[in-house]
């Protein structure tokens, strides 16, 4: 019998489950700071129509926000992914969905992960008369 | 479900929330990857986040995000804290006051450049 100590209710006994179960709560912290500078950074000190190809080189330059990136990518992916995996057992009952469903999810994380990774990785700068305007506009 | 109390509401919030974020961010991360193709490319993929519907669409995400982390906070405080979930349905109300107050100023930054655009177009057509 198990009695309410008051904390919350988490996964006992070790394994994935506890793991993931710290691992959510955990990301969870450090993706409150990474996604509200990154929210401030490209919506309020820049407007979005500002974040250009040029706009992305020169803060490419410094590698420290490639790694900022790449924290928020892999962070966010994985809290996401992993709490997705939570809501799937929830919901989809019969045993080869869930295998089903939870193997494409699996499949997504790897696949998205390596194109964002990709991405911040292989960025390069290209000369100054093809970097393009530093804002740009829908009309 | 709880019989519709706030902590369904929380718990429900927070899933849907969460669940659209997670679609942004898989959709962010593609239009990201035109990094790859060069500027001409990247810059008409950052083009679309300057029309009107993305930019209300990005309040839709930017209201998301504010609620998920706070709320994920007060889950955090329910979690490792004894007496967190006495005062789970007060820090539901602090979750929602605090997501508005932070979502309105984050708001008018996304919104001011439609309405500079909207005042500002005949000279700008005419200025072609």
């Amino acid at each position: 019998m198990r009695i309410s100590t008051g904390y919350g209710a988490r996964p006992s006994g070790g394994g994935f489950e506890t793991f993931s179960w710290y691992f959510i709560r955990i990301s969870g912290i450090a993706l409150i700071f990474l996604v509200i500078i990154h929210l401030l950074v490209m919506h309020v000190t820049t407007d979005v129509a500002c974040t250009t190809f040029q706009f992305v080189a020169a803060r490419y330059a410094n590698p420290l926000w490639r790694l900022f990136d790449w924290l928020l990518l892999t962070l966010a992916l994985l809290h996401g992914m992993n709490s997705m995996r939570v809501v799937v057992v929830d919901y989809i009952r019969s045993s080869t969905w869930r295998v089903g469903v939870l193997s494409a999810l699996a499949v997504l994380t790897l696949i998205f992960f390596m194109l964002g990774t990709i991405t911040i990785i292989t960025f390069q700068n290209v000369p100054a008369n093809l970097i393009g305007p530093n804002c740009v506009h829908f009309r | 479900m709880y019989k519709g109390q706030s902590g369904m509401w929380a718990w429900l919030l927070h899933r849907i929330t969460g669940i659209g974020i997670l679609l942004f961010l898989l959709i962010h991360i593609v239009d990201i990857s035109l990094l790859g193709f060069g500027p001409a490319v990247y810059n008409d993929g950052i083009r679309l986040f300057d029309f009107w519907i993305a930019r209300i669409l990005s309040l839709a995400v930017i209201a998301a995000v504010l609620f998920h982390a706070f709320n994920g906070v007060r889950i955090m405080i329910i979690d490792f804290l004894s007496k967190g979930v006495l005062y789970q349905k007060i820090m539901f109300y602090i979750v929602l006051g605090l997501a508005i107050v932070c979502f309105i100023p984050m708001a008018i930054f996304v919104i001011m450049p439609l309405f500079v655009a909207f005042f500002h177009l005949p000279t700008a057509v005419n200025s072609k």
